[in-house]
Formats: structure tokens, C-alpha cells, sequence
């Protein structure tokens, strides 16, 4: 998505109730990371809706320029995330798309205040904890080097900040952060398939200075990043292991005893 | 998939045109950083505050554009308005004749760029040299710019050498220093003998009718002390307010494109040479253009005629840096190109342009380095939404989205798919279903599928023990071997 300014949100209510969307992505590949926002967010006390009718935040068609497509999914989300709870999202992309994307595709809709509505109660995951929580300090321990990767779509959000700040306080993690951190890995959404080279050779700077930081794996905001990373040296036969901010996060509260063994 | 013109150019790029680009890129996105960081605590209020000076002067372009006529003929200057190209290069063609110019300076203009002005002049018979050194070397070898404020962006020393040494301007040598002299000595000779003196123009401010001009050559100065006319070919979009607007923006200008705190030359020019005063032209010309900006300024793109031409998104841009400015196919290359190419064509010529648009990742970056926070990464996305309404195929997507929107509405045919969708895991990827899947598994491999296996570990936790958990239990196992469930 978009660089956008911090949003004028709803506090998250003092009960810790929430809505959880887990991204298309989450719902056909990465369980495991949706599985992870859940773990960390019942350990901080929060109670977790999942709405059963989601599906996706219409980003897809909205990049794609089909908004008549992206309107009739956005909407379908509109109703399914219904009241006043915050929407937790573990994905800097969608939770942009739900902040700014949403009120771009229907800036000429009758029912924009409503997908305004919608956005204003959207957190990208970290963001929530840090920001929206209060929490400044990690438990647990996870002895690794993680190399940061910065996503596109958590640009001109708290999220980059947030995460790099809260991972930075957990035991035994080291974060490295690598060069050219402005340049997008060329994932894109459908520019991954319609520009293929260039997205690839986007992909191949960016896998070369993050394992020039010789991590145990890469962390970032967004696995569509991460799918993309990892494909890509998979493909040529290079080791590049990935986690999402949730699963550092997990697995540092697991080694610490703070939850069950996995 | 179709391929992508740009995506088909940047694969075709010589290895080392893609490094001369990459590098200057690099080295220009690092010296923006290093200027705004050293020079501000916090440089986002001052991007926020020449945004809304540049927003509100095209709010109110109409009285801006009065105000600064008015101003300028009040100082003795001779100010016209060219609809189009065709109607600017005819107005610079007869203030030439008037005058008897037969050469003429020129400093550099992406304006003139845009009306293509050098073939159009000398097939007319009049002399043009470009004074810029970057613009000079694209003259000798009749090429086009491939950067807004490094024209030469796609070109390294040892390609100027030779291009000098086949132009007869000294045997090849590299060395930048050796390179400038000699430019440098050939310049003097032509700026003794031109007769006029053809300028861009970076500002006009509607308060006071000067004229801003920025180099870092000093060959605009160079090229108006010896001339007698003076034709200045300025974009309607380029006013300012009022004076002390240029101080936000000239400082944000110079930090932006090359990391200086101010161009080497900035340039206030007043009007023609007043009574008394030793040189500068006697008759001044400022050209208005429009070339398609007023039909910019009505369209839901209007931020994108902020611009004050730094070319910091192209820098930054990864696309960019991937293609090389040509790849663009007009005057304006890059994130801002993407957008103002295909608007400032001809209507009827925006479905031959509208594949720009698409050629972005939508990573923001240039929007985050944009001295006037244009919002790019959005007026590209409306442009997209313009080409699907309009129905252009050469861009349509080949995604089926409105199936896939079909399906990402109706929440039962959704979980549905998530679990059929597991047979891809067994499929190699030449049998995968969809062209966008065959593309992707080319360079990349595909995680593996595991459709609903979040919502049936989510389920299952709610409800432990009961024949049902056990089903559930199955099911995810199933699906997230290893998970505690």
C-alpha cells in the first residue's frame, strides 16, 4: 500500500477485546503466524474475535485498478468487522490498505464513512501492542541474529519503529539492519507476475544485503515480502529463512516459559 | 502474461547502463538523506509546508497566473501564453527572426524537452548549443536525457570520452576534470557569439515577476551576459506566491536533487537590462506554457504539477533503477514520469502511455522523499482505476479479479477454496492453474498451502474435549503437521 500519516483512531477499549483479521496470505499459507498473533495477544490479556466470514482486504483489485472489484470485497469486510472493536492485523500492507487504500477506493462512494470508520479502528499488529498497549518491553529470550527487513506498506506508520523498539528489548536477539533499507524487495502484489524481471532483480539486491548480514533469518511486518524473499533464494538454492514480527515474538515467550512447549 | 514494455526494456538493458544508473541513484538518494538529516532535526514540517504552498498555488492558479503576468510586465518584461507545443515553438521561432538571432544558448529546460525544440530550430536554420554539460554531451550524440536533473544518467565517463574524442573536442580521456575544461573552452566561444539566450525557468514568483533559475554551472549566467533576448520557456504550474515561498523551496530543490544546500547558481532575474546597467539582454520573453497542464489541473492528479523537478523519487525509485529513464518513452522518466507522461500526452494518446502506471511496485518511496509530498503511489493507483474504467486492454490485468472478488465476498465459497486450493501443493509448477502462478514459479518457489488451518486450530482451542474437537483436531493436524492442538 500507501505512505500515509497515523491515522485518528479508536483507543483500544480498557477490556482488551478485539477483532482479528488474519490476511488472506495467513488463511492459505502462513497459519502458523496467525496462529503466533493469537498466542501473544491472549498472553497480554487481550480476548480475541475472530470473525469466520473474512476473507481478504481487497487490495489485490485495488492495486490491480479493478475498484469496482476491490469495492465489493471491501464491503463484504465492512460488514463482517461490524462494531467498535479495534481490528488487529498482523501485516503492515493490510492494515495500510484498511487505513488509507479503503477511503482512496471510495473517495466518490456514498458509504466512504463508513470504510473511514472502518480504517480509523485498523492496527497493524505491533503498532497495537506497542503503541496502542503500552508495551515497551519484551520477555522471554530468542538467542539469534535477525536481519530487519523494513516493509514498503509500513512506511510513514509507527509500525517500523514500534517493532524495531520491541524486538530490540528481547534477551539474546540480535537485530541487524541492512543497507538500502528504503528499497522495496519487488514483491508488489501482482507487479510480482506482470513485471517479472524487474520485481526478480528487485528481489536479488535485496536478498544479497540481507544475507550479507549473515542472519539466522529475516523479520519483518508483512509475509508477502517474506514469500517473496524466500522464493527467490529458495529457488536458486540459497538458505534464507524468514519469520514474521509475531513468531520472534512467540518463540521468545515460549523460551522463556511464558507459554506452553510447542 | 502479457510483458510489459518496461519490464521488457529493463531485461534488454546493458549491464552497464543499469550500473551507471544505479550507482548515481545510490549516491544521490544517500547525499538527499545525509543534507535533510545534518540540516534539520525533523525535515517533514518543512516538506509539509512547501507541499501546501505548492497545493495552494494550483488551488488558485488562475489569479496567480494574472498576479504574475502583471508583475513581470511591470519590470519590462514581454510575457506570452502557448497553449500547446506547436504554438510555443512558432512563438520562439519568430521572437528569433524578430531579432535576427541566428544562434542561440540554451540552458537546460525539460520543457523544451517536451516540444522537442532542437530538431524543430534547426531545421529552421538557427544554431542551437546546449550549455549544461550533461545536456551538451546528449546534443553531440543526439540522445535524449534520461534523468530530470542528471540527463546523463544512463551514462558513464568513458562513453563522454569517446563522444568527445569522435566530436573532435581532444583525445579520449576520462578524467572528469579533463572532460569539464574542455567543454568548458569550447562554451566560451559559443556564448560570445550567441545572439539570444533560451532558458527553463525553476520559479516565477506572481508577488514580484522574478524569474528563479538554478544551476550549478553557471551556464545559464554565462549564456544571458552575452546575449541581446532572452526567451524563457516556463510551465504554467512553475509560480509562486510570493518571494519568500523560494526560500522554503530553493533550499528543499537543491537538498533534494543533489544534497547542496543551494545550487551553485540561483539566478533572480528581474527583467530585461535596465538603463545604465553594463550587460544582460536588452528584451525579455517569458513563455506560459500549458501543453496539456490546465487538463492536469482539472483531473483527480492535480498534486503530481507540484513537482519542482528535483528527480529525488527517480533516484530512489527501485523501478527506476531497474529500467533506466528511456524506458519510459517521454521527456519525464521515473515515479513522476509514470504519472505525468501519460497525462500530459494528448487524451486520445493516453492508452499507448497507460502501462506507466503500472509499472511500480507501490512501495511509497518516492512519495516518502518527495520535497512537495506529492502522493504518488495514489494518483498512480487512480490512474490504474482510469485505465480499467476506460476499458484499455494494453494494461488490463490478466488477473481474474472479478472472480476473485466474487469469491473473497461470499465467505462460505471463500473456506471452501482454501481447503480445495491444497491440490496446488501437489501440482509442479508447470500444470499450476493460472498464468500469474507459472510466472511466480519461474523465479521463485511457492510456500506450501495450508488453506484453513488456522480456523480450524482457532475453533478447536474454543471448544476442547467432545467428539467434534477430535474431528477438528484431525483436521489440523492434517493441515499443520507438528502444531500442539
Amino acid at each position: 500500500m500507501l505512505p500515509r500519516r497515523p491515522v485518528n483512531r479508536t483507543l483500544p477499549l480498557p477490556h482488551k477485546r478485539l477483532q482479528l483479521m488474519i490476511t488472506c496470505l495467513c488463511d492459505a499459507f502462513y497459519a502458523d503466524v496467525a496462529q503466533a498473533s493469537v498466542e501473544i495477544l491472549e498472553h497480554l490479556g487481550c480476548e480475541i474475535e475472530f470473525p469466520e466470514a473474512q476473507t481478504c482486504c481487497g487490495q489485490p483489485a485495488f492495486n490491480s485498478g479493478d475498484w469496482e472489484a476491490a469495492r465489493r470485497v471491501i464491503r463484504h469486510t465492512e460488514t463482517v468487522f461490524g462494531g467498535n472493536l479495534p481490528i488487529v492485523v498482523p501485516s503492515g500492507s493490510c492494515s495500510a490498505m484498511l487505513q488509507h487504500g479503503n477511503a482512496l477506493c471510495f473517495e466518490r462512494q456514498p458509504d466512504l464513512p463508513q470504510i473511514v470508520d472502518l480504517g480509523r479502528r485498523a492496527w497493524e499488529i505491533v503498532d497495537y501492542i506497542v503503541n496502542g498497549l503500552g508495551v515497551r518491553c519484551w520477555p522471554g529470550r530468542l538467542a539469534a541474529r535477525a536481519a530487519f527487513h523494513a516493509s514498503c506498506h509500513s512506511r510513514g506508520s509507527r509500525t517500523t519503529e514500534a517493532a524495531s523498539r520491541l524486538l530490540s528489548t528481547i534477551s539474546g536477539l540480535e537485530l541487524l539492519h541492512p543497507n538500502e533499507p528504503e528499497q522495496c524487495c519487488g514483491f508488489g502484489g501482482s507487479f510480482a507476475v506482470t513485471f517479472p524481471h524487474i520485481s526478480t532483480s528487485m528481489g536479488n539486491l535485496k536478498i544479497e544485503n540481507l544475507l550479507a548480514l549473515e542472519p539466522d533469518f529475516v523479520v519483518s511486518a508483512d509475509m508477502s515480502c517474506l514469500m517473496h524473499q524466500q522464493g527467490l533464494a529458495q529457488k536458486q538454492g540459497r538458505p534464507l529463512t524468514v519469520r514474521h514480527f509475531v513468531q520472534v515474538l512467540r518463540d521468545a515467550l515460549r523460551n522463556g516459559g511464558f507459554l506452553g512447549p510447542a | 502474461m502479457n510483458p510489459q514494455p518496461l519490464d521488457r526494456f529493463a531485461e534488454r538493458l546493458r549491464p552497464e547502463v543499469r550500473q551507471s544508473v544505479h550507482l548515481g541513484c545510490a549516491g544521490a538518494t544517500q547525499a538527499r538523506l545525509t543534507a535533510l538529516t545534518r540540516d534539520f532535526e525533523d525535515p517533514e514540517p518543512l516538506r509539509r509546508l512547501a507541499a501546501e504552498i505548492r497545493q495552494h498555488t494550483l488551488d488558485h492558479l488562475d489569479t496567480y497566473l494574472e498576479a504574475a503576468e502583471s508583475s513581470m510586465r511591470r519590470r519590462g518584461i514581454e510575457v506570452h501564453f502557448a497553449e500547446d507545443g506547436e504554438t510555443a515553438r512558432k512563438l520562439i521561432l519568430s521572437l528569433l527572426r524578430d531579432h535576427g538571432a541566428q544562434r542561440i544558448c540554451k540552458s537546460k529546460s525539460m520543457a523544451s524537452e517536451e516540444i522537442e525544440l532542437n530538431g524543430f530550430l534547426t531545421r529552421a536554420g538557427i544554431a542551437v548549443v546546449e550549455t549544461d554539460l550533461g545536456e551538451f554531451i546528449i546534443q553531440l550524440d543526439e540522445d535524449h536525457p534520461s534523468h530530470v536533473v542528471r540527463p546523463i544518467a544512463h551514462r558513464n565517463r568513458g562513453d563522454v570520452a569517446s563522444t568527445f574524442q569522435k566530436h573532435g573536442l581532444g583525445d579520449w580521456d576520462d578524467r572528469p576534470e579533463i572532460i569539464t575544461r574542455r567543454a568548458r573552452a569550447y562554451m566560451r566561444n559559443q556564448y560570445l557569439s550567441s545572439h539570444a539566450a533560451l532558458t527553463g525557468g525553476n520559479f516565477i514568483s506572481a508577488e514580484s515577476g522574478r524569474l528563479v533559475l538554478v544551476t550549478n554551472e553557471g551556464n545559464a549566467r554565462f549564456s544571458l551576459a552575452a546575449s541581446r533576448l532572452h526567451i524563457a520557456l516556463v510551465g504554467i504550474e512553475k509560480i509562486v506566491p510570493r518571494d519568500r515561498d523560494l526560500s522554503v523551496l530553493l533550499g528543499l530543490l537543491a537538498r533534494s536533487a543533489t544534497g547542496q544546500h543551494l545550487s551553485v547558481y540561483t539566478e533572480f532575474i528581474a527583467g530585461p537590462k535596465a538603463p545604465g546597467q553594463p550587460d544582460g539582454p536588452e528584451a525579455m520573453h517569458v513563455i506560459l506554457f500549458d501543453n496539456h497542464r490546465s487538463t492536469v489541473l482539472a483531473s483527480s492528479c492535480r498534486e503530481i504539477l507540484r513537482c519542482i523537478r528535483c528527480g529525488a523519487c527517480m533516484n530512489v525509485c527501485p523501478v527506476y533503477r531497474q529500467a533506466s529513464g528511456h524506458a519510459y518513452r517521454h521527456v519525464y522518466p521515473g515515479p513522476l514520469g509514470a504519472v505525468l507522461g501519460p497525462l500530459l500526452r494528448d487524451p486520445a494518446e493516453f492508452p499507448e502511455m497507460a502501462d506507466l502506471p503500472k509499472a511500480s511496485s507501490l512501495c511509497g518511496a518516492c512519495q516518502e522523499v518527495c520535497p512537495v509530498d506529492i502522493p504518488i503511489p495514489d494518483l498512480l493507483l487512480r490512474l490504474r482505476d482510469r485505465t480499467h474504467r476506460e476499458k484499455i486492454p494494453s494494461s488490463g490485468s490478466s488477473l481474474p479479479l472479478r472472480e476473485w472478488s466474487l469469491l473473497a465476498s461470499h465467505p462460505l465459497a471463500w473456506r471452501a477454496a482454501l481447503f480445495a486450493g491444497s491440490a496446488v501443493n501437489l501440482l509442479p509448477p508447470a500444470l499450476l492453474p493460472s498464468a500469474a502462478l507459472r510466472t511466480w514459479s519461474q523465479h521463485r518457489t511457492l510456500p506450501k498451502w495450508r488453506g484453513g488451518a488456522f480456523r480450524a486450530w482457532f475453533r478447536l482451542r474454543r471448544r476442547p474435549g467432545g467428539p467434534e474437537a477430535e474431528a477438528l483436531a484431525l483436521e489440523a493436524e492434517e493441515l499443520l503437521p507438528g502444531t500442539p492442538v
